[in-house]
């Protein structure tokens, strides 16, 4: 038994990449709802691994897990701390409840002959996203983004049946995607000619010695310009609301929930971990560039989400926006600063989870999402549009929320780095929040339903349910928060352990 | 000076490719140009890390029992697996580009973007109406 739960490092990964190809064979007798089984028992057992790989390293410290039984820095290295243990959580958490609430969804939005090729590239998605974050070696990284990549524009494509812009929205993710990956490759071959591996804690012992090598220099600015375009840091999103508009909506949940944070967990690895502040201009380029830029993409996403009639483009606009306070927690680079990130990526992942869950209910019952479709729509379908709202307030940060504790964790960091004048720009980007999620709350209960509309029940308890455990998640995290609290806390020190 | 380029002619071959792909992304407008320019992009980084591989005078890295010098095998491996990961990228473009091509029956992002404008328009007027 015990030599079975050695292995849960690869097969988190092995499974769902396994499973995929088998989710094919559902084809020959196009056994729609067996393929969505497989996808919902898949998803759950990554989850039951990452909640114990999660456990086994807040007992017992670092897991490092040879691929192959290969010594590392030769073989792959699978190593597993409290960061990434707790980003793979994010991940498989987010996809084992998103599965449940995806059955009717994906029945009304793909076309029936569709389904079970949608569910196997869900599986490759998945499994490119947990890969990415479990391994210790760096052109691994790069192989796994590039199949959560390849597999999400398959999935965003797959939106075309309700929206033909889903086709040019998963083009453009895909050009401005591959050129992003390019570059992070180009940046590992720069470090790969300088020291001769790819094993992540070999590369940063290595580079401590070549603070000066001027290719490693040059490998820096492209592995973190491919990252940023990755995860969509202002003037390099411009590929996602469109593609999270277009989306199906379990994809739109799946992605806005996850795929953009497994970008930032590996910006984290590569500017702490990694480079480690090994040469003097990492802090530089994190104050002078990536700081304004995250207050650039604050107040652009909020006040494009002011100005957006169509419900998921507006909290596509917000993600935009939210990327710009954990990005914020990074340029603090101090210990409570990149807990508030951490933290942020986590209580993120939640609070977007709900919204665009709600937002898929929605369309379920309306198909087409703008805020005149949702007139007066909050009598109608009273539980959606609660957990819409209770959603909305979470991202504003209203106290007893997640999106209380990383604002105030986030304000914290920043007061320890004396940056005062940040903090009324962060305040009055919460309040743009406000703005917007009175837009809809003002929409759905103040204004009268259109005449002519047919009356709107409520959705299924099968959506519902999902739904309001996030929602849940939401308050228990922000009320309890001592452990999530714990975890970022000692990931930030994991990560700034490696400063000189 | 010269010499420093002449030596280094590779490495300028490979910017000099990089650069052509990317400015093809970045300046056509036609959707299987892009994908030309990504494919000399990324064929660019291909060569990037083959060429990093090469030890003077190494013969290939093949066990014969002789010590020999031999070039570095691991580059070629890696770019076996970033190959792969580019003819996906290829196949799953030219297919999205066939599709957009069937729904707004053009393959210029400037007709294309028109008619998006017009759907938008066309919503817009339709609710308020």
């Amino acid at each position: 038994m015990t030599n079975w739960l050695h292995h849960i490092p690869i097969l988190i990964v092995a499974v769902p990449l396994i499973s995929a190809p088998i989710c094919v064979l559902f084809t020959f007798g196009a056994n729609r709802k067996a393929a969505w089984l497989w996808t919902l028992l898949v998803s759950w057992f990554a989850f039951l691994c990452a909640i114990y790989l999660l456990n086994h390293v807040l007992e017992n410290g670092e897991i490092s897990y040879h691929l192959g039984s290969w010594k590392p820095p030769l073989g792959i290295e699978y190593r597993i701390d409290l960061i990434n243990a707790f980003v793979l959580l994010i991940v498989s958490g987010i996809s084992a409840v998103a599965i449940p609430f995806g059955r009717l969804v994906v029945d009304r939005e793909i076309e029936p002959d569709r389904q079970i090729l949608f569910y196997t590239s869900y599986l490759l998605c998945l499994t490119g996203l947990l890969g990415v974050t479990i391994t210790g070696d760096a052109f691994n990284i790069f192989v796994f983004l590039e199949i959560s990549s390849l597999s999400s524009y398959v999935l965003i494509a797959m939106g075309v049946r309700s929206d033909r812009r889903a086709l040019t929205a998963a083009y453009n993710y895909l050009i401005l995607g591959t050129v992003g990956a390019t570059f992070f490759v180009i940046g590992l071959g720069f470090l790969y000619m300088v020291t001769g591996t790819l094993n992540i804690m070999d590369l940063s012992d290595r580079l401590m010695q070549l603070a000066d090598n001027k290719a490693v220099h040059a490998g820096y600015a492209f592995i973190i310009i491919g990252l940023a375009l990755k995860m969509a840091l202002f003037p390099m999103h411009v590929w996602l609301p469109n593609s999270y508009t277009y989306a199906p909506s379990l994809i739109s949940i799946f992605l806005a929930a996850t795929a953009t944070k497994v970008s930032i967990y590996v910006l984290l690895r590569f500017l702490f971990t990694v480079f480690g502040f090994s040469f003097d201009f990492i802090p530089l380029t994190l104050t002078f560039i990536f700081l304004p830029l995250a207050i650039i993409a604050i107040f652009f996403g909020s006040i494009g989400a002011i100005f957006q009639t169509n419900i998921k483009r507006l909290f596509a606009y917000s993600s935009v926006a939210q990327i710009g306070y954990i990005v914020i927690g990074i340029a603090l680079s101090n210990t409570i600063g990149l807990a508030a990130a951490v933290l942020h990526i986590f209580n993120h992942a939640l609070i977007k989870g709900a919204i665009f869950m709600a937002a898929g209910c929605l369309v379920y019952r309306v198909g087409k999402l703008t805020t005149d479709s949702i007139r007066g729509l909050g009598k109608e379908m009273p539980w959606t549009f609660s957990a819409l709202v209770l959603a909305g307030l979470s991202l504003i940060g209203i106290p007893t929320t997640v999106g209380f504790i990383s604002k105030w964790y986030l304000l914290l960091g920043i007061m320890e780095n004396g940056w005062w004048p940040l903090i009324p720009l962060i305040v009055i980007g919460s309040l743009l929040a406000v703005v917007y999620i009175w837009k809809i709350i003002e929409v759905a209960y103040f204004f009268p339903a259109p005449p002519d509309r047919a009356p709107v029940s409520e959705v299924p308890i099968e959506l519902l349910i999902p739904l309001w455990i996030l929602i849940g998640c939401n308050f228990y995290f922000g009320i309890q928060a001592d452990i999530t609290i714990g975890i970022a806390k000692e990931a930030a020190t994991i990560l700034l352990d490696n400063r000189p | 000076m010269l010499a420093a380029i002449l030596d280094h002619y590779n490495y300028w071959l490979i910017i000099f490719l990089m650069m052509i792909g990317l400015y093809i992304v970045v300046s056509r407008g036609n959707l299987i140009k892009k994908i030309v320019g990504l494919n000399i992009f990324q064929t660019s980084v291909f060569l990037l890390y083959i060429t990093i591989g090469k030890v003077n005078y190494g013969t290939a890295p093949i066990l014969t029992g002789q010590p020999e010098t031999f070039s570095n095998p691991l580059p070629h491996v890696l770019i076996l697996t970033a190959i792969v990961v580019g003819i996906a990228t290829t196949a799953l473009g030219l297919a999205l580009v066939v599709r957009i091509r069937e729904s707004y029956g053009s393959i210029e992002e400037e007709d294309i973007s028109v008619s998006e404008q017009f759907q938008a328009e066309s919503e817009v007027n339709k609710i308020s109406s």
